[in-house]
C-alpha cells in the first residue's frame, strides 16, 4: 500500500504498524514524534497502530532554531 | 560580588519554575552541535529554543542530534513554532513538541505574517495563544511592541510574553523602548524581548528597562567569536539587571560635581 511519509509517497506492507514504519526508516529508538493524518500517535501506541492506504505520516524532531 | 550584604539577583520565574539565567538563547545557525552547546554554556543560559522540524528521510537517522549536545536533563527546552503563518500549524507544532519531549508543556508561540518582516500576525496569534492555553500548554508568545496587545495575550494566559526589540534577527537595538517600559509596567508575567538584539548594550539596555530577559540567537550565533558573544551578553543581561534594581539617577541637563566644593585651595 501507498502512504505518505513527510510529504513524499512511500510503498509500504499493508498494516504495517507506525513502530515497523519508524524501524525501516531507521528512527527505532530515536527521539522523534509521529503524526499521522495530522494526529498525534503518542510514543505507548506506535506499536499498536497500524497505519492504512492513503495515510499522511508526518515524522519530526527537534533541531536548531530561534 | 564580595560584598556579602550584596544579595544575588533575583531569579527569573516562569510557570511557577524558577531560573537563575535571565538570558534565554536560540539554537540555530551554529556551525556545528559542539559550537551551539559551547555558546550556550558561555550564555549560562537554562532555557533554549529548539524548532520543530521533518527528519530527513533517509538522511539523518543516525546521525547526532541537537539533543545530545543540549539534553533535556540539563536544560530547559523550548520548543517555538517558527515558519508557521497561522494559528492552525502553530498549535500542530506545540502538539507534536509536546510529545517529541514526553509531555513538556512549555512552548513559545509565534506566528508570523510576513516573510520579509518577519513580525508576527497578532491576530493569528490571539488565536493560537487562547487554543494553546485552553489545552494545557504554558505559552511564551513572541509578540509585536504593542502594550495593548501584550495585555491582552497575558488575560488570555499567556505564561511570558515576549515582544520584540526589532525584526528578528536584524540586531537593530531596541526601536521603541517607550512602548517596552509600558509592557513592562502593565505586566503581572515575565517580559521578555524576543528578536532585534544586535549586541551587548542593546540585551543591557532592555534589562535596565526592567524586562525580565532577553531572547537572542542571531546577534550570538552570527557574530564573528560566537561563545565570547554569548560570553558578553551574558554579563550584559547580569549588569542590566543589577542596574534596574539598583535605580539609576534621574537624567540632568547640567552638571553636578561628584568631589565636594568645601576645602577646595586658592
Amino acid at each position: 500500500m501507498q502512504i505518505t511519509l513527510n510529504g513524499r509517497p512511500l510503498d509500504v506492507a499493508a498494516s504495517t504498524t507506525v513502530a515497523q514504519l519508524l524501524t525501516q526508516a531507521g528512527y527505532a529508538g530515536r527521539r522523534v514524534a509521529v503524526e499521522v493524518n495530522q494526529e498525534i500517535v503518542p510514543r505507548s501506541r506506535h506499536e499498536q497502530h497500524p497505519l492504512a492506504e492513503g495515510d499522511r505520516v508526518e515524522i519530526v524532531h527537534a533541531i536548531g532554531g530561534g | 560580588m564580595n560584598d556579602p550584604k550584596l544579595a544575588p539577583l533575583d531569579p527569573l520565574v516562569i510557570a511557577g519554575r524558577s531560573y537563575g539565567s535571565r538570558l534565554l538563547t536560540g539554537t540555530g545557525k551554529y556551525k556545528d552541535f559542539d559550537e551551539t552547546r559551547r555558546a550556550t554554556l558561555a550564555a549560562g543560559a537554562q532555557i533554549v529554543t529548539v524548532a520543530i522540524r521533518r527528519v530527513n528521510i533517509g538522511q539523518d537517522a543516525g546521525a547526532p542530534s541537537l539533543l545530545d549536545a543540549l539534553p533535556p536533563h540539563e536544560f530547559t527546552l523550548l520548543p517555538n513554532t517558527a515558519g508557521c503563518y497561522n494559528a492552525a500549524d502553530a498549535v500542530r507544532t506545540c502538539r507534536l513538541a509536546r510529545e517529541l519531549l514526553d509531555g513538556h508543556a512549555l512552548v513559545k508561540l509565534e506566528v508570523l505574517g510576513d516573510e520579509k518582516t518577519l513580525f508576527p500576525d497578532v491576530v493569528e496569534t490571539l488565536k493560537a495563544a487562547e487554543q494553546l492555553v485552553a489545552d494545557g500548554f504554558d505559552v511564551m508568545v513572541y509578540t509585536s511592541d504593542d502594550p495593548i496587545l501584550a495585555r491582552r495575550l497575558e488575560e488570555i494566559g499567556c505564561v511570558a510574553v515576549m515582544p520584540l526589540a526589532a525584526p528578528i534577527g536584524s540586531g537593530l537595538g531596541i526601536q521603541n523602548r517607550y512602548n517596552l517600559l509600558e509592557i513592562v509596567e502593565n505586566a503581572k508575567v515575565p517580559v521578555i524581548v524576543d528578536a532585534g538584539v544586535g549586541t551587548a548594550s542593546d540585551a543591557a539596555i532592555a534589562m535596565e528597562l526592567g524586562c525580565d530577559g532577553v531572547l537572542m540567537n542571531t546577534a550570538i550565533a552570527g557574530a564573528r567569536d560566537p561563545v565570547l558573544m554569548a560570553h558578553a551578553m551574558k554579563l550584559a543581561v547580569e549588569a542590566g539587571r543589577a542596574a534596574f534594581k539598583a535605580g539609576r539617577i534621574p537624567r540632568k541637563r547640567y552638571a553636578s560635581a561628584s568631589s565636594p566644593l568645601d576645602g577646595t585651595i586658592g
